[in-house]
C-alpha cells in the first residue's frame, strides 16, 4: 500500500482511540476512527478482522491495533498501534487509580460515570446501525444478524459455539450470492 | 522489585494473557484469586477498586493488571504486568493476521469475510446489550443509551460530545 499512514500517525491514532473510550466503547471508537475518519480499512475488512480478534483468546481489545497496524504496516506497525493504544493510558490510568481512591464517596462522581458508561452503550449500538446498514441488505443477511444478537446477548450461548452454528451458514450463503453474480 | 518477585509478576500476567476465551473480563476471577489470595500483592476491596478504574479509564481494561502490577511492585511492576499480559497475546494475533491477510485475495477469504459480516454485526449489538444489562442499567440510564444511540446513528456528531452529554445526564439526574 502506497498511501500507508506513518507509524507515527499510525500510533496517534490509536492514542486518540484510547483517550476517546473513557467510560467504554473502545471498539465502537476504533471503528469510528479507523473505518469512519480515516478510511484505512472498509467496513467488511473491518468486521472480519474485529471476529477473528473475538475468536482468539487474550486480551482482545488490544488485538484489534496489532490487526491495523500488521495490515497497514507489518510488525512495525503493529508495536506502533498498541504502543500508541495503551502508553498514554498507562499513565492516565495511574493517576485515575489515585484519584479515584480519593474521591470515590463522592456521588456526584458516580452518576457523571454512570451516565457516560450509558452513553458508550448507546455507541455500541449506533456502531452495528451503522454497520447493519452496509451489510445487511438481504433477508438472509438480516436473519443472521438478528440470530447472532439472540445467541450471544438473549441465550449468552458461548461466541465459540455461535460462530461454529452461524459460521458455515454464513459461508454457504456469501458463497451461494457470489456464485449467482 | 526482586528477581523472584520479576518473575512471578511474568507468570501471573504472561499466563493469563492467553487465558481469557470470549472477552476480557473472563481473566478477572483468575487474576483476583492468583494476586490476592495467592501472593498478597493487594486485598479484595482495593481489587474491586482497581476493576472499576479499569472499566472507567480510557484505553483496553486490560489495564487493570497496570494498576495491580503497581501495587505489587511500584512503576517497574506497573510496566512489567502491563507488557507480560499483552506480549504473548499480541504475538498471537500478529501471526494470525500475517496469514489472514496473506490469503487476501483468495475466493474463500472474500467470501467468508462477507459471510461472517452479518453475524459480527449482531455480535456487537450483543455486545452493547450484554454491557448495559450487567451493570446497573436504570430506565434513565437505558433511555440515554436510546438517545446517544439515536443521535450517532442519524447524525455525524463527535461521538466524544454524546458521552460527555450522558455524563451530565447522570450528574444532573442523580
Amino acid at each position: 500500500m502506497n498511501d500507508a499512514p506513518s507509524l507515527w500517525t499510525l500510533a496517534r491514532a490509536f492514542n486518540r482511540i484510547a483517550l476517546a473510550s473513557f467510560g467504554g466503547g473502545l471498539s465502537a471508537w476504533s471503528r469510528e476512527v479507523i473505518v469512519a475518519e480515516r478510511g484505512w480499512m472498509t467496513e467488511e475488512e473491518f468486521l472480519s478482522a474485529s471476529t477473528i480478534c473475538r475468536i482468539l483468546p487474550g486480551a482482545n481489545q488490544v488485538y484489534m491495533a496489532v490487526f491495523v497496524g500488521t495490515r497497514l504496516h507489518g510488525a512495525a506497525g503493529a508495536v506502533a498501534a498498541v504502543a500508541g493504544l495503551i502508553a498514554f493510558s498507562m499513565v492516565l490510568i495511574l493517576l485515575a487509580g489515585a484519584l479515584y481512591l480519593r474521591y470515590r464517596h463522592v456521588p456526584a462522581l458516580q452518576h457523571a460515570l454512570a451516565g457516560m458508561a450509558a452513553a458508550a452503550v448507546g455507541l455500541t449500538l449506533s456502531v452495528a446501525w451503522h454497520q447493519g446498514r452496509r451489510v445487511l441488505r438481504s433477508p438472509a443477511a438480516a436473519l443472521l444478524a438478528v440470530l447472532s444478537l439472540v445467541m450471544a446477548a438473549g441465550w449468552r450461548t458461548p461466541l465459540w459455539l455461535t460462530l461454529l452454528l452461524l459460521g458455515p451458514v454464513g459461508f454457504w450463503w456469501a458463497w451461494r450470492q457470489e456464485a449467482s453474480r | 522489585m526482586s528477581p523472584l518477585q520479576a518473575w512471578q509478576l511474568c507468570a501471573v500476567f504472561g499466563s493469563a494473557s492467553l487465558l481469557s476465551v470470549g472477552g476480557g473480563n473472563a481473566i478477572i476471577p483468575q487474576l483476583q484469586r492468583e494476586t490476592v489470595l495467592d501472593h498478597h500483592w493487594l486485598t479484595a476491596a482495593q481489587f474491586a477498586d482497581s476493576f472499576a478504574i479499569a472499566q472507567v479509564a480510557p484505553g483496553p481494561s486490560s489495564l487493570l493488571v497496570t494498576l495491580l502490577g503497581y501495587r505489587a511492585a511500584g512503576l517497574a511492576g506497573a510496566l512489567l504486568a502491563t507488557v507480560a499480559i499483552i506480549l504473548p497475546a499480541a504475538i498471537l494475533v500478529w501471526v494470525v493476521a500475517c496469514l489472514w491477510l496473506r490469503t487476501g485475495h483468495a475466493r474463500w477469504h472474500t467470501v467468508l469475510e462477507r459471510g461472517l459480516a452479518p453475524v459480527a454485526v449482531g455480535l456487537v449489538a450483543a455486545s452493547g446489550i450484554v454491557i448495559a444489562t450487567s451493570v446497573d442499567h436504570t430506565a434513565l440510564h437505558w433511555a440515554v443509551s436510546a438517545a446517544a444511540a439515536a443521535v450517532l446513528g442519524a447524525t455525524r456528531v463527535n461521538p466524544l460530545f454524546v458521552v460527555l452529554a450522558g455524563g451530565a445526564v447522570g450528574l444532573w439526574a442523580g
